[in-house]
C-alpha cells in the first residue's frame, strides 16, 4: 500500500489540477455566451480575452501539469513500490508551480496579460505573468528530475529486469517535457522577461514564434501520455482482460517522444520567417507521428475485444456488447476513442497544408482542439481520477453511477459543442474573437451554430460539476477508511515479459536520438535569425 | 594515447557502428509482436508512407507548398520604404502585366481598406504588418497567411467566384481585434479595369 506521505502529495497536486479545471469550465461557459452576442450586456472584449486567456493558463498549463505531476508521483511509488524519492524536494516543486500559478493569476484576472496563452510577442504582458509562468515550469522540471531519479535507482536495484510499464511511459513523458519547454523557456528567458523589464528595446517575433513552435506540438503528447498510459496498464485490467502486448506498447512511447518532438513549424506553415522545405520536412514528420497512436489505438481495441470475448461476446462486434460498460474506465476509454477518431480525421485536415489554409486560424481549430483536448484527453483524467480517488482516500467511490453519467454528458456535451465550432471554421469565423461584429452577410449564417455551442458548453459545465461533486464527496464522506481494503492494480501482458530489449527499457539511446533530430529540425531555422539580417519589434501594449 | 593511422581509426569507427546497428536489430526483432498486430504495423506504415509520398510529390512536382519566402523587411519604417509607402498600396501591375497587391496590416485594419479584384486571375499578395502579429483570411478562399512584424508574407493565389468578400485578421492582436477588418471586392475577369497607375519595380529596398 502506498504511504500516506505520497498520497497527501499525490492528491495535492490533483487537488490544484482539478480546481484550475472547474474554475476554467465557468469561464468557458461565459466565453461562449459572450462570444454569441445573446446577451448583449456581456458584451465586453476586454473580459472576454481576459477570460480567453485565464482559461487557456489553467486549461492547458495548470490543470495538465499539476495532474501529470500528481499522477506521475503516484505511478512512481506505486508500480516501483518505493516511496517518493525526495518528498522534500516533491514538495519544493509543488509549491514553486503553486506559486508561479497564483503570480501569473494576478495580471491574468485583472486584464493585464490578456495575451491569450501562447502569448505572441511582440504583445507585452505584465511581467508577473511570465515570471509566474516560468516558475509554473520549474516546479515542473523538478518532477521531472524525481522520475528520472527514481527510474534510474530501480533499474540499479533490479538489473536486467523490464521497467514496470506504467513507469516506463511517465519516465518518457518527464523526458519529452524537459526537452519540449526548452523551446518556451527559451523565449521567455531571452525575449519575453528582457522585454517587458526594458533589459532590451526589440525583440525578433520569428524568432518566437520558431522558439514557440518547438514547445506546442510536444506539449500534445505531454498532455496526452497520461491517457495513452491508462489505456495500456488500467483499461485491459478493469475491462477483465490482459494488455495485448507489453513491448509493442514501449515502442509506441518512444516513437511518440522521439518524433513528436522535432514537428513543431506544422504550426506555422502559414508563416514567412521560415522557408517551405523546413516545413516539409515537419510535415513529414507529423505523419510519421501518427503511427504511435495507431498502434496504441489497435492495442486498445484489441485488449478490449478479449475482454469482450471472455465476457461471452460473439462474432466480430457481438464483444462491444458484452463488455464492462458500467466501468468508468471502460466507458471513458470508448468514448475517448470515438473522439479520438472523430479529432483525428480534423487532424489530417490540419495537417496537410494544402488544406490547412482553408481553416488555418478558424474557429475550426478550437473545435478540433477541445475535442481531442477536452475530450480524448481530459475525459481519461477523470477515469483516472475516478479509479484512483478511493485509493488515494481510502474510502469508497461516493457514486459509480453518477461518474457513468458524468462521463456520458461529457461525451454528448463536447459533441454539441464541437460539432458546430468546426462548422463555424468552415463558414470562415476566425478563432479568439469575442462578439461578432463584422458587417458582413456571412455572420448571419454564423448564428445558430452560436447558438448550439452555448448549450453544448452548457451540458459540459453540468458535468464537470458532478465530477468534482463526486470526488469531493468520496474525500469527505465520514466512512471509516480502515476498512478500503483496495489496492491499485496493473494489467499484465498476455504474453509475460522476462526479460525486454535493453533499448526498450532504457532511454539513453533515445535521447541521443532526439538531440540529432532537433538538430536537423531546429538548428538551422534557429540559427537563421543569427546570420539573417533581421528588423527587431518594439514591444506593443494591448 | 594510441596512434593509429587515418584509415585504422575510420575501420574503428565503422565497425562499432555496424555492432551497433547488428545489436539493434537483433533486440528489436526478439521482441515479440502478434501476428494480427505485426499486419496492422505494417498496414499503418503504407499508410503513413503513401501520405508522406503525396504531400512530397505535391511539393516538388506540383510546386503546392505553404508560403516561405524568408524576405524581411523593417516594420517600424514601412511609410519610409519605397514598396510599403502608403501609395503604392493596392492592386497594381507590375513590368509583365501581372498583378500585385500590397497590403499593410495595422491594428485595427488592413490598408487599402478596399481593393478590387480580378476573378480567375493569379494575384500575388504581399502583406506587411506595421506593428504586431497579424493574420489575415479571407473567407471560402485559400488566402490565408501570418503577417509577422518584420517579414513579408507573400502569397499567391486566385479567386474562382466574383462576390463581395470580408478581410478577416484571425491572429489575436490586440483587445480590438475582433474589429480588424477590410473588404475585397473580386470582379468577373471582363468587367475588371486595371489600376491607372503602374508601378514597375518592387527594389529591394529595406536595409
Ligand atoms: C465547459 C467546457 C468548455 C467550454 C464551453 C469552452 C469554451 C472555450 C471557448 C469559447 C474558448 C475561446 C475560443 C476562441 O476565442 O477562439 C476556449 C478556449 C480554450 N479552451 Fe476551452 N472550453 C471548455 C473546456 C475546455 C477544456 C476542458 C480545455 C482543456 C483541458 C479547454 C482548453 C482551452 C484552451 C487551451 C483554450 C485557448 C484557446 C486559444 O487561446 O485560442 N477548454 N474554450
Ligand atoms: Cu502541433
Ligand atoms: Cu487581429
Amino acid at each position: 500500500m502506498v504511504n500516506a506521505a505520497e498520497r497527501k502529495l499525490a492528491l495535492s497536486h490533483l487537488w490544484v489540477a482539478f480546481i484550475a479545471f472547474i474554475l476554467a469550465c465557468f469561464m468557458g461557459e461565459y466565453q461562449v455566451l459572450e462570444r454569441s452576442g445573446f446577451i448583449p450586456a456581456l458584451e465586453s472584449p476586454t473580459v472576454y480575452f481576459a477570460s480567453v486567456s485565464t482559461h487557456g493558463v489553467l486549461m492547458g498549463f495548470v490543470l495538465t501539469t499539476f495532474f501529470i505531476m500528481g499522477f506521475g508521483y503516484y505511478i512512481a511509488t506505486s508500480s516501483l513500490k518505493v516511496p517518493v524519492w525526495n518528498i522534500k524536494l516533491a514538495w519544493c516543486g509543488f509549491w514553486i508551480s503553486f506559486a508561479g500559478t497564483a503570480m501569473a493569476a494576478i495580471p491574468l484576472l485583472t486584464g493585464k496579460a490578456s495575451v491569450l496563452y501562447t502569448f505572441y510577442l511582440p504583445l507585452q504582458a505584465h511581467v508577473a505573468f511570465y515570471i509566474g509562468a516560468t516558475l509554473l515550469v520549474v516546479g515542473s522540471w523538478l518532477w521531472c528530475l524525481i522520475m528520472l531519479v527514481m527510474f534510474s535507482q530501480w533499474k540499479k536495484a533490479n538489473p536486467k529486469q523490464p521497467v514496470p510499464l506504467a513507469m516506463f511511459a511517465t519516465t518518457a513523458n518527464a523526458l519529452l517535457w524537459l526537452w519540449t519547454s526548452a523551446g518556451v523557456a527559451l523565449e521567455v528567458l531571452f525575449q519575453a522577461i528582457p522585454l517587458a523589464l526594458g533589459w532590451i528595446d526589440t525583440v525578433d517575433p520569428g524568432l518566437a514564434r520558431t522558439l514557440f513552435a518547438w514547445t506546442l506540438h510536444p506539449i500534445v503528447y505531454f498532455w496526452l501520455i497520461p491517457a495513452y498510459t491508462a489505456f495500456y496498464v488500467f483499461v485491459p485490467k478493469q475491462a477483465g482482460s490482459y494488455l495485448f502486448s507489453d513491448e509493442v506498447a514501449r515502442v509506441a512511447f518512444i516513437l511518440l517522444v522521439v518524433f513528436g518532438l522535432p514537428i513543431g513549424f506544422h504550426h506555422l506553415y502559414m508563416d514567412p520567417q521560415q522557408a517551405s522545405g523546413w516545413k516539409l520536412l515537419h510535415g513529414i514528420g507529423t505523419f510519421i507521428v501518427s503511427l504511435p497512436t495507431l498502434i496504441t489505438g489497435f492495442t486498445v481495441i484489441a485488449s478490449l475485444e478479449i475482454a469482450g470475448k471472455l465476457r461471452g461476446g460473439k462474432g466480430l462486434f457481438g464483444w462491444i456488447g458484452s463488455l464492462p460498460w458500467s466501468n468508468s474506465m471502460v466507458l471513458a476509454v470508448i468514448l475517448a476513442l470515438l473522439m479520438l477518431i472523430l479529432g483525428g480525421f480534423g487532424g489530417i485536415v490540419n495537417a496537410s497544408y494544402a488544406m490547412n489554409a482553408m481553416i488555418h486560424n478558424t474557429a475550426w481549430v478550437p473545435g478540433h482542439f477541445h475535442l481531442i483536448f477536452a475530450g480524448t484527453t481530459v475525459i481519461m483524467y477523470f477515469a483516472i481520477a475516478y479509479y484512483i480517488w478511493p485509493l488515494l482516500v481510502r474510502k469508497p467511490l461516493f457514486s459509480n453511477s453518477m461518474a457513468l453519467i458524468q462521463l456520458w454528458t461529457w461525451f454528448i456535451g463536447m459533441t454539441i459543442l464541437s460539432t458546430p465550432w468546426h462548422v463555424l471554421g468552415l463558414l470562415g469565423q476566425p478563432r479568439r474573437i469575442s462578439t461578432v461584429v463584422y458587417n458582413t452577410l456571412l455572420t448571419l449564417a454564423w448564428k445558430p451554430y452560436e447558438l448550439a455551442m452555448i448549450f453544448g458548453g452548457l451540458v459540459m459545465l453540468g458535468s464537470a460539476c458532478l465530477f468534482i461533486y463526486n470526488i469531493a464527496k468520496t474525500q469527505f464522506s465520514p466512512v471509516s477508511a480502515t476498512d478500503f481494503n483496495q489496492e491499485i492494480e496493473y494489467a499484465e501482458p498476455y504474453h509475460p515479459v522476462q526479460d525486454v530489449p535493453d533499448y526498450l527499457n532504457d532511454f539513453k539511446l533515445w535521447n541521443r536520438v532526439i538531440a540529432v533530430l532537433m538538430a536537423i529540425g531546429f538548428g538551422v531555422p534557429i540559427l537563421q535569425f543569427f546570420f539573417m539580417d533581421t528588423f527587431g519589434s518594439p514591444a506593443w501594449g494591448l | 594515447m594510441q596512434n593509429k593511422s587515418f584509415s585504422e581509426q575510420t575501420q574503428d569507427l565503422i565497425g562499432k557502428w555496424v555492432d551497433f546497428i547488428k545489436d539493434f536489430r537483433a533486440q528489436m526483432t526478439s521482441i515479440h509482436v502478434d501476428r494480427l498486430e505485426r499486419k496492422w504495423i505494417n498496414i499503418t506504415l503504407l499508410t503513413v508512407c503513401l501520405l508522406v509520398a503525396i504531400i512530397t510529390i505535391d511539393a516538388f512536382w506540383h510546386g503546392i507548398n505553404p508560403p516561405g519566402k524568408v524576405e524581411t523587411i523593417d516594420s517600424a519604417k514601412l511609410h519610409l520604404s519605397k514598396e510599403f509607402a502608403e501609395s503604392n498600396l493596392g492592386v497594381q501591375l507590375d513590368g509583365q502585366g501581372a498583378i500585385v497587391i500590397r497590403m499593410v496590416a495595422g491594428r485595427y485594419s488592413f490598408f487599402p481598406k478596399h481593393i478590387a479584384v480580378p476573378a480567375e486571375t493569379k494575384l500575388t499578395f504581399r502583406w506587411v504588418s506595421m506593428d504586431v502579429l497579424h493574420g489575415v483570411h479571407i473567407p471560402m478562399t485559400n488566402m490565408s497567411t501570418m503577417i509577422v512584424p518584420g517579414y513579408v508574407a507573400e502569397i499567391t493565389t486566385s479567386f474562382p467566384k466574383p462576390g463581395e468578400y470580408p478581410v478577416l485578421c484571425n491572429e489575436y492582436c490586440g483587445l480590438g481585434h475582433n474589429h480588424m477588418w477590410s473588404n475585397i471586392s473580386v470582379i468577373a475577369k471582363e468587367d475588371w479595369k486595371a489600376p491607372a497607375k503602374i508601378i514597375v519595380n518592387k527594389e529591394p529596398d529595406n536595409g
